[in-house]
């Protein structure tokens, strides 16, 4: 069985972005960036899977900068046997990635596909969906449990409600929720390893696949700040403000 | 379990041998590593860097000034350094509470010419390094803390371990515990900046400063901001003496506009401090509201914080930099020109000298002993003369602004006017910083002024801005010799001078069940400015590296 997993590079989850002063989006000039945290999720699941004797292969995908090479090795510190990037400096918009990874299914045809259920950067959650549409195969979305068995995968979800177990027939798409597991660390021998393991790079245009954006982000602003709170001496006036200055009662 | 037990239970640790091994990925230390590799392309080269990429942890002010990078790069304009903005103009003014006093152009001493320097944030610098040296083929490994130095039967320095990973609060491993990794290497290369935790240990394991004055420090409290288009003054240099220290305390301030409208800004405080009540922190923040300070900030917004501290390196306090099987670069040995408020340049210079005498030794096959070579080089090298030159600096400010005033202007100033480069006498000093402080008993209590959320601001709100993060389940890397001291002496004596030293709001004196206080350690708000180790009056708090990849992320300060 081969596993296929997507690591998108973003904004590490320590930094706080900035908009920048025009509003055409958030600053991300010099800040330190590192794999998705879902995807980190994503990784280890498959590397686990391969370590149970479940999986035979992984291989992690990143599509975007050359930069992205360093999220692959990442993956491949974490137990990843090789890494194919799709590079562009383009923008990609989830389904530009959906599309090129549509393309990378159908060329290394693993038995599940594993993507993180949404990017820190954007909040999209669309890739996985719309690579299962695309494919026309199953998907087990936001999974806080993976199981292989007799050639399907049982995924538990994490839903309003509670939890829902799907079996999917494979090849089938599993997007992964923060309670999934807990990714390892990252050590300095698997580091220098992964050096060592073969990364291939790509064009979209290799792919087939024209990944030109088709949202236009309008405008980007900063959340408004919180007013601090006041002190009211007594109940008299909180009743005074929430009437005339909340006017909520 | 102790490191000891671990390796028993789980080890043996990983080893994997180098050339050299470079620890800290600094402008010291990725210069050591880019010149050795210029010299001898075939070394082995790996560098361990604590923070989570290189420049995330590096804070400077910064004023470069690009002698030694010319001589690293020649080309570097070419290659892309981010050394952007020149210098346009030096201000230095003495503030009173309201006024500011610029001292004329003729009048200023040389110390303070910043003519033909660049401004510049060093962490941006230092990831361009970083990118260079890779290039070159070192290893750089990032998140990665040295928290061991590794020696032979024989007492040589023989390469350092990382730390663990996966140690819970209480100590023990955790289900994702992870052993350290040996790296061994011919010579190690210690280049941690300032009060590195690893070359503390090394000075006084081979008692390297013995002879020397004791090495005296400061600390630097900086915020970077982005200012209006209209008020920005690209390549501006103000340095400011004067309020808010009064005639006791030893501090200035520093405001340089970058390029893109970013202004940094910063305090910086001398940790002979006598008065436990002092905050550098809000001595920063006060310093902000001064008219000559405010008027460039006005409109603006503070895009990040963080702080650091500085040796102030007189040579006189410059310990002996080698030992055998390895030697100290940069802010780890004390190269720093206090006079000039700079030191990027002598790190890189002392790193480029160490590669040279590496080189020769690796040349003729020699292995862990001591590079005599690289402090011969230094001794004729202009880093030194430079360095001898302003010797007396600062000690003649410890002596009183007027004192200072009066002599920089006569050594700086009047001397080179009549031929005289280096002055004909030198000053000493025999305190180590963190005996000054007095009993709060004897000092007057300093009343601040409460932040205003958009000019000044508290620790908690800085320190969110630093991007700082530690893994939480781990134990605390500020450590205590002592539980009991930081009640039974540093609050009963001292007034817990810790809670206002510390930039991070690490330390905190709390109501216990009892009914008096104990002092709590908030680690994971630590930005490793290394203060504490310094100035705690019994020097019962002792630094030690946490969880690699956890401390500040800075993008470029």
């Amino acid at each position: 069985m081969k596993i296929l997993v997507a690591v998108k590079r973003v904004v590490d989850y320590n930094v706080k972005v900035r908009v920048k002063a025009d509003g055409a989006g958030v600053d991300i000039a010099n800040v330190k960036m590192s794999m998705n945290p879902f995807d980190e999720i994503a990784v280890e699941e498959a590397v686990r899977l391969k370590e149970k004797g479940m999986a035979t292969e992984v291989v992690a995908v990143s599509c975007g900068v050359a930069q992205c090479q360093e999220t692959l090795r990442t993956a491949m510190a974490i137990g990843a046997d090789r890494g194919i990037l799709v590079e562009t400096s383009e923008e990609l918009q989830p389904l530009a990635v959906a599309k090129l990874l549509q393309r990378l299914v159908e060329r290394e045809k693993p038995d599940i596909v594993i993507l993180g259920k949404q990017a820190i950067d954007d909040d999209c959650n669309q890739t996985g969906q719309m690579l299962a549409a695309l494919l026309g195969r199953p998907q087990g979305t936001f999974a806080s449990k993976v199981e292989v068995e007799g050639g399907r995968v049982r995924v538990t979800r994490e839903v309003d409600g509670g939890l829902e177990t799907v079996s999917l027939a494979t090849p089938a798409v599993v997007t992964t929720d923060l309670r999934l597991n807990e990714p390892r660390y990252v050590t300095l021998p698997n580091i220098m390893k992964a050096k060592k393991k073969p990364l291939e790079v790509l064009k979209p245009a290799e792919l087939g696949v024209d990944v030109a954006p088709r949202l236009e982000t309008v405008s980007v602003r900063e959340p408004s700040t919180r007013k601090a709170g006041v002190k009211v001496a007594d109940v008299a006036g909180l009743v005074e403000k929430l009437k005339n200055e909340a006017k909520v009662i | 379990m102790n490191t000891q037990e671990l390796i028993t239970t789980y080890g043996p640790r990983e080893s994997m041998a180098y050339d050299v091994v470079v620890v800290g990925a600094g402008p010291a230390g990725l210069a050591t590593a880019i010149r050795l590799k210029q010299l001898r392309p075939e070394a082995a080269v790996v560098v361990l860097e604590k923070g989570s990429e290189p420049g995330a942890h590096t804070l400077s002010g910064a004023v470069m000034d690009p002698r030694a990078m010319n001589e690293l790069f020649p080309d570097w304009k070419e290659r892309g350094a981010p050394l952007n903005q020149p210098v346009t103009g030096d201000d230095v003014l003495t503030l009173t509470e309201t006024g500011a006093r610029r001292i004329p152009d003729w009048l200023v001493p040389r110390n303070f010419h910043n003519h033909g320097n660049y401004v510049v944030a060093l962490g941006h610098v230092v990831k361009w390094l970083a990118e260079q040296a890779e290039a070159l083929g070192v290893e750089i490994f990032p998140g990665f803390s040295a928290a061991e130095v590794l020696y032979d039967e024989q007492g040589r320095v023989k390469g350092v371990a990382t730390g663990n990973q996966g140690i819970g609060k209480d100590g023990e491993p955790t289900a994702a515990f992870q052993l350290g990794m040996e790296l061994h290497g011919k010579y190690t290369v210690f280049a941690e900046g300032a009060r590195g935790h690893l070359g503390k240990q090394l000075l006084a394991k081979y008692a390297l400063s013995e002879g020397k004055d004791p090495q005296s420090w400061a600390i630097g409290v900086k915020e970077l901001w982005e200012v209006a288009p209209e008020k920005a003054k690209p390549g501006l240099v103000v340095h400011t003496a004067g309020w808010p220290m009064d005639r006791s305390a030893f501090g200035g301030g520093f405001l340089y506009h970058l390029e893109g409208n970013k202004v940094t800004l910063g305090f910086v405080v001398g940790l002979d401090y006598a008065n436990p009540y002092l905050s550098p922190f809000e001595e920063m923040q006060r310093w902000k509201t001064h008219p000559a300070v405010s008027a460039h900030l006005e409109g603006g917004k503070r895009l990040s914080y963080g702080a650091r501290a500085i040796n102030n390196g007189s040579p006189q306090a410059l310990p002996k930099t080698v030992f055998p099987g390895g030697a100290l670069v940069g802010c780890d040995a004390g190269y720093m020109n206090a006079a000039r408020i700079k030191g990027s340049h002598a790190a890189i210079k002392s790193g480029m000298l160490c590669a040279e005498a590496l080189a020769g030794a690796l040349g003729s096959g020699r292995a862990h002993d001591e590079l005599t070579a690289y402090p011969e080089a230094f001794d004729k090298s202009w880093l030194a003369d430079e360095l001898q030159q302003t010797r007396n600096f600062k000690l003649w400010f410890k002596k009183g602004a007027l004192m200072g005033q009066l002599m920089t202007g006569i050594e700086q100033w009047l001397l080179p006017k009549i031929g005289i480069k280096s002055p004909p006498w030198t000053l000493h000093r025999s305190k180590p910083d963190h005996e000054y402080l007095k009993p709060a008993a004897d000092c007057q209590p300093i009343v601040y002024p409460k932040p205003d959320g958009r000019l000044t601001f508290d620790r908690l709100s800085s320190v969110f801005v630093s991007n700082t993060n530690h893994e939480e389940n781990q134990p605390a890397h500020l450590t205590l010799k002592d539980a009991s001291v930081p009640v039974t002496v540093n609050l009963a004596t001292y007034a817990g001078p810790e809670s206002r030293y510390c930039p991070a709001g690490v330390y905190e004196f709390v109501d216990d069940a009892g009914g008096g206080q104990r002092l709590q350690i908030n680690a994971q708000n630590c930005v490793h400015c290394k203060t504490c180790d310094i100035k705690d009056p019994t020097q019962n708090i002792v630094w030690v590296t946490p969880e690699g990849g956890g401390g500040p992320n800075y993008a470029g300060m």
